[in-house]
């Protein structure tokens, strides 16, 4: 498409043609009825003056006669810019006057009319026009007052050119402004287009261009840019997997397979490789626990486990979990209490009693007494479920040696596992789920400072028209 | 769990030849018989016509799905206890596969000692009286309308989630039960836990029931899971 092809064709170039259309009509409709008012003003003045000097001479003649009549005829044309005058006798001569010659017939007749006629001290000009009023005087005398028209020709005169020269002038300013608007825009959006092309080659790190003036197409690239900026985060995210799973999942894959080699490599006794096969099996499911982690947090990011939405009381979740874990807890040196209060909430039970699960996990494994090189302040790891304003809570409070303030965004991110807990066991995976199904149900996984320790919580919005409920409940314990 | 007596015989619809014939070879070694079907059709044809006491099918099978087979069979009235063996292991495809007319469900990859003890468990829940009001092992028993344990005589003192583990264990006695069985079957969760939080808790049952006395009932099945036997 040529360039001026693609102006033409732009909205704003469009939207410029209809303007300039109504505005020329305007304008033009304007001047009409600016020209039609002026041309009655004009002929209402007329007829005032013609109609007074009328009575004014027919009043002379009744008074003065005659003479009376011609004399102040001839005085009064005599005068500049004189209006017409002309009397004729019963015969149809002219008495007095500055009429040379009139269209035939027009004396003839009393009353209003328009007539082309030619002064008397201006034989040599064209035919004028002109307003004329013929009345009868007695004794078969005829009197004609009249007026020019030519001013009233001249002003139409001045009207059409300026109606001419406007709309010129508007159709000569709309397409221009059209062409410029139209350009502007048509820059505008090439620029958007272009690096939409560039982006789309590959290059996520590129933003539309955002103006100043916070108009439509401002607005427009910065709601594209907040969507490119989402898509870069989740390619990131995306890329980051990857190269942990090379990572992650390599490692041992690559244990895996030095082990089978090994044992293949010299000739050994059965229970030997009795030892290496149970190994590698023990192996294959660690790294098949990692892989289900990483689906299942695949899966909650990407929201498709949205579908078995069900409503239950998170203080029944937690006191699942509790009983669950309260042995392997006490096995490791640690009283894990609960305190739960009712709190309704809709979700994925499976997923949200997994993320308590992680959370309560990791706390039994960090938070042990002999695990740290200080001994915890107090060898407890506490489950509370509640309901605080429109969230549901439910935390996991240890307090072994915590996560520093520093490291806790990081700690939530796939397969971390922070230096000093390198040596223990896990996929390095518990966080990351516990705050991808928070994510997923418009919560969010927050890690504090329990002084000494750390609260893991998962704060998730309560259902809608709960309030009543939890009065309920308070009512109930009231009672 | 390879005795004669116990002997089923089974129907692997599977598409995957190696992972096919793997499974029959498994399953005749300890001692069951084990027919294939290479697709769907032929797959819902056997089952119709076999007298089987278990189906282990895939999801993803050719012509006819997994879960369409079963739907089949179940609108003809065969019962036959099905298990699906999915690659899709998430929750929600476990839901639907149950919801389809599967009996139990196995995302692969999956430990062969966890499938047969699961196909072993439905096999017997088609075969004996599902739902006893007491159950009996050796000198163990167990009352499920009164709530108690009994051992040799002596009253135990169980906690509620003891007692269901006991008696999930009992009602499944001679036969492997898994940690994900247990934790399914007792707990209700479907997950996989990271630490030995099951076998914590057996071994508090098992101080309960076991201590003091000469012969262990419950038993460790090393590489599966326990077993409660004579």
């Amino acid at each position: 498409m040529t360039a001026f092809g693609k102006l033409i064709r732009t909205t704003a170039f469009r939207l410029t043609l209809v303007y300039l259309f109504l505005f020329a009509l305007f304008a033009a409709s304007l001047l009409a009825y600016f020209a039609w008012n002026t041309r009655r003003l004009i002929t209402d003045q007329i007829t005032t003056t013609v109609n007074g000097e009328v009575e004014e001479i027919a009043d002379i003649y009744s008074r003065r006669g005659l003479r009376g009549l011609v004399f102040t005829l001839e005085n009064r044309a005599l005068r500049p810019g004189a209006n017409l005058y002309l009397v004729t006798t019963p015969a149809g001569q002219a008495v007095a006057g500055n009429i040379a010659s009139l269209a035939p017939g027009v004396m003839a007749t009393n009353g209003w009319s328009e007539t082309l006629y030619r002064r008397l001290d201006d034989q040599e000009a064209p035919h004028h026009r002109a307003l004329v009023r013929v009345t009868q005087l007695s004794g078969g005398f005829r009197l004609l007052v009249g007026r020019d028209l030519e001013e009233r020709r001249r002003l139409f005169g001045v009207v059409r050119s300026a109606a001419q020269w406007s709309v010129l002038v508007v159709v000569v300013l709309g397409l221009g402004g059209g062409v410029f608007v139209g350009r502007r825009v048509l820059r505008r959006i090439d620029a958007m287009t272009g690096t939409a092309q560039r982006i789309m080659a590959g290059d996520l790190s590129g933003r539309l261009p955002v103006g100043r003036s916070g108009d439509e197409l401002d607005r427009l690239a910065e709601n594209l840019n907040a969507m490119l900026e989402r898509i870069e985060a989740l390619m990131m995210g995306l890329k980051e997997v990857s190269d942990n799973i090379a990572h992650d999942l390599k490692t041992p894959l690559t244990r895996l397979r030095n082990r089978a080699e090994e044992a293949l490599a010299k000739s050994r006794s059965e229970p030997e490789y009795r030892a290496a096969l149970e190994r590698t099996i023990e192996e294959s499911d660690g790294l098949i626990r990692t892989f289900n982690a990483l689906l299942m947090i695949a899966r909650a990011e990407s929201g498709q486990a949205r579908d078995n939405m069900v409503d239950f009381d998170a203080a029944e979740i937690a006191g699942g979990i509790h009983e669950l874990y309260e042995p392997l807890a006490e096995d490791n040196g640690l009283t894990l209490r609960i305190e739960a209060q009712p709190a309704q909430l809709r979700g994925n039970r499976e997923l949200i009693g997994q993320a308590l699960a992680n959370l309560v996990e990791n706390a039994i494994k960090y938070g042990r007494s002999d695990q740290a090189d200080a001994a915890p302040a107090s060898p407890e790891v506490l489950i509370e479920a509640r309901r605080e304003g429109s969230q549901v809570l439910l935390s996991v409070t240890d307090h072994g040696p915590g996560i520093p303030e520093a490291d806790r965004s990081h700690a939530v991110q796939r397969f971390v596992r922070l230096e000093a807990s390198r040596t223990l066991p896990g996929s390095g995976l518990g966080l990351s789920l516990a705050a991808a199904v928070a994510t997923l149900h418009g919560g969010e996984l927050r890690l504090t400072d329990a002084g000494p320790g750390l609260r893991a919580t998962l704060a998730f919005p309560a259902r809608a028209g709960d309030a009543q409920s939890a009065t309920q409940t308070a009512e109930q314990k009231s009672a | 769990m390879t005795q004669a007596d116990n002997e089923m015989r089974l129907l692997i619809i599977e598409d995957d030849r190696e992972s096919a014939d793997y499974l029959v070879k498994a399953f005749r070694e300890v001692g069951h018989i084990a027919d294939h079907a290479a697709d769907g059709e032929e797959g819902l044809a056997l089952a119709e016509s076999g007298d089987y006491d278990v189906l282990v099918v895939d999801r993803m099978l050719p012509k006819q799905d997994g879960l369409s087979v079963i739907g089949a069979l179940r609108d003809k009235g065969n019962r036959t206890p099905a298990l699906i063996l999915s690659a899709l292991g998430q929750v929600d495809d476990r839901i639907k596969g149950l919801r389809a007319g599967g009996d139990d469900y196995l995302p692969k990859p999956y430990a062969f000692a966890e499938l047969l003890a699961r196909v072993e468990v439905l096999s017997r829940r088609q075969g004996g009286p599902a739902e006893e009001t007491s159950y009996k092992v050796g000198s163990l028993e167990l009352d499920r309308l009164s709530h108690r344990v009994m051992r040799g005589g002596e009253e135990l003192t169980l906690q509620p989630r003891e007692f269901r583990l006991l008696e999930y264990l009992m009602k499944h006695a001679g036969q492997v039960v898994t940690r994900t069985m247990l934790l399914e079957n007792v707990w209700d969760y479907h997950f996989d836990p990271q630490t030995n939080v099951i076998d914590v808790h057996i071994s508090r049952l098992r101080s309960k029931i076991d201590k003091g006395f000469d012969r262990p009932l419950l038993h460790t099945i090393r590489g599966a899971g326990y077993m409660i036997r004579e």
